[in-house]
């Protein structure tokens, strides 16, 4: 059993990327995620300076125009903000905040809503309709709104934002596993599985889970996608990230405080990255959705 | 039919109640209003004055069940910032956003449409690619970061149109709106657009799939037949046959889209209720949270409730199968 299942997410990851490479625009989007990735990750080794230690930053420094030099003699290639920061130290450090909430929520909302979907797919009756009428009610609500809610009941702060927007995703991911489990126990291997006596949480957890990872890898995409976009918003609003934890949204917020009196970089940079992050992960989305999945496209 | 009316009512009047009740106890958490309507120096006394005539030494669940028999009556308490009933300032911001709302609905039909006509009519072509892409970064765009670049543009380098407020109002059959002036319409264009962005893309993605599900179809081969010219069949025969279903998602999508007006009202700080909610999170006015949320929401099951009433009219397999 093992066997089988390595080897098909191995076919299945040849599969994905042969399907990647295939289409220069996703293999672009997909490169670029990686780079974006890379330097969320080895931001402190990557940045000139770290732009929170104030030690680094010079406050003479403060709101120069891109590729200007400094009072210490460096250049900054983005420019600095109203504190004399580095613009492009601090969108890679915001990157990494971003790219954490993005990838956590996602994650937390893929596990929340497979165990639901599998549970609902499994069970069935009274328990089934329980859970899928509560996905359909949160899938009706659009998103800013059950995360205003959310933040509105439990108050702000990173674990709050995190929890908002698992709140908001885990019906997509609930939705798509128990569509495929269902189909899945009706086919001969789930029923074999029965007939030989295995327990329904091993056959659901082995042999059927398995067989959702294609819609759950799309959606997975899409979702961290739609978190990093939903928490820059959040923060942008002044009701997500605390000050504290400046995610690319927040970098916007305050650079949008002197974008009108033509000081742009501050704003325009870190949007432009965070367009540049969302709209490669939707890309790459969208190219794996045609790879797994044709029918899976609405 | 009646059964499942009723069902769908009772689950709606459900849905109100646990949301008011969650909301309730949430907004009761998130702070204590007394810091902010009292200057930091005040008395013992006078705190317990100001808490005793807006009922916040009330336990709990006395407040609650206060709280729900006065909002049956539409009576959502006094805001704390306005001094005046929570309802009467919600109401007075909601034909701004609605009208917001309505002219991104508008925008998006009248973009949206031909575009995914055009993109449908031959899949995989290089128009269908960029337009498409383009759907993607519709999307993909941050809405409030796409708003300050649409200021940044139109109002601050070409200053071409004004980027905050609503601007003159006039009354059109009694109606107060932005289009009866001039300059209420410009002020209209800049959040409109905002608002409006993601919708195009959704309004597209659907033509396109309409229309590569209707093309080969055989009353599109017998127009065909008929030598009628293939624009007419596209934009009259086509058309004509996909737009049901396109009118219906936008009509789920108008709650959303008020939703949405939080970002848009934010950033060209527009006088309507989105605006007015970010404002009193932020200034802890309890009275007028709840009272957004619950309105909100409430117009949000009216709109799925008819949606669902008129499906089921439509088409009575759904109704075999919920029932």
């Amino acid at each position: 059993m093992t066997m089988t299942f390595l080897r098909k997410s191995e076919s299945m990851a040849a599969r994905i990327l042969r399907g990647l490479l295939s289409s220069p625009k996703a293999t672009i989007a997909a490169v670029i995620c990686l780079i974006l990735v890379f330097s969320a990750i080895f931001a402190p080794l990557i940045a000139p300076q770290n732009p929170y230690d104030l030690n680094e930053i010079d406050f003479f420094d403060a709101k120069l125009p891109p590729m200007s030099e400094g009072y210490s003699g460096m250049t900054y290639i983005l420019g600095t903000d109203g504190q004399g920061r580095d613009m492009f130290s601090a969108m890679l450090y915001g990157l990494r905040t971003s790219l954490a909430v993005g990838v956590t929520s996602g994650l937390l909302a893929m596990l929340v809503g497979t165990a639901l979907g599998l549970i609902a797919a499994y069970r069935g009756g009274f328990l089934d309709s329980f859970i899928m009428r509560f996905v359909d009610l949160m899938l009706g609500f659009p998103t800013i709104l059950v995360a205003l809610m959310v933040l509105v009941v439990f108050g702000q702060g990173v674990g709050k934002v995190i929890l908002a927007l698992v709140f908001v995703q885990w019906a997509y991911f609930a939705r798509a596993v128990r569509a495929t489990a269902l189909v899945e126990s009706g086919k001969e291997y789930a029923e074999a599985a029965r007939c030989l006596g295995i327990p329904a949480w091993r056959i659901m957890g082995g042999h059927i889970l398995p067989n959702c990872l294609p819609p759950l890898i799309v959606i997975g995409t899409i979702q961290v996608a739609s978190a990093i976009a939903a928490e820059a918003t959040l923060s942008f609003l002044g009701i997500g990230l605390p000050i504290t934890q400046p995610s690319l949204g927040l970098l916007i917020s305050n650079g949008y405080q002197v974008m009108l009196a033509g000081l742009y970089w501050m704003s325009v940079y870190p949007g432009l990255l965070l367009l540049v992050l969302v709209f490669s992960v939707n890309i790459v989305g969208d190219r794996l959705r045609e790879i797994l999945n044709p029918r899976l496209a609405q | 039919m009646t059964v499942f009316i009723l069902r769908r009512v009772l689950q709606a009047i459900l849905v109100l109640f646990i949301t008011s009740l969650v909301v309730f106890l949430g907004v009761y958490a998130i702070g204590d209003p007394l810091e902010i309507l009292l200057p930091a120096d005040a008395s013992m006394a006078e705190r317990a004055q100001v808490a005793a005539s807006l009922h916040l030494d009330d336990p709990l669940p006395l407040q609650y069940l206060n709280f729900i028999t006065s909002a049956l009556q539409g009576d959502f308490g006094r805001s704390f910032v306005y001094n005046r009933p929570a309802l009467d300032v919600i109401f007075e911001r909601l034909p701004a956003t609605l009208e917001l709302v309505t002219t991104s609905l508008i925008l998006s039909l009248i973009l949206g449409i031909p575009l995914g006509l055009i993109a449908g009519v031959k899949p995989g072509s290089v128009t269908d690619e960029s337009i498409m892409t383009g759907s993607i970064l519709g999307f993909s765009l941050p809405n409030f970061w796409q708003g300050m670049m649409l200021i940044m543009i139109f109002a601050v380098w070409l200053g071409w149109l004004p980027s905050t407020g609503r601007g003159q109002t006039g009354d059109i059959l009694g109606i107060r709106t932005s289009y009866a002036t001039w300059d209420g319409f410009i002020h209209l264009l800049l959040p409109a657009t905002n608002l409006a962005l993601a919708q195009i893309a959704l309004v597209i993605r659907l033509t396109r799939t309409g229309v590569q599900e209707t093309m080969p179809l055989d009353f599109v081969k017998y127009a065909r037949a008929r030598g009628i010219s293939e624009r007419r069949i596209l934009f009259v025969h086509v058309l004509k046959t996909i737009l049901i279903p396109i009118v219906t998602v936008l009509g789920i999508e108008f709650g959303s889209l008020i939703a949405f007006a939080v970002v848009t009202e934010t950033i060209f700080a527009w006088p309507g209720v989105g605006k007015l909610i970010i404002d009193s999170i932020n200034m802890l006015d309890r009275p007028i949270v709840v009272a957004y949320i619950l309105v909100i929401v409430a117009m949000f099951i009216v709109i799925n409730l008819i949606v669902d009433v008129l499906y089921s009219l439509l088409d009575p397999r759904i109704r075999s199968r919920a029932s």
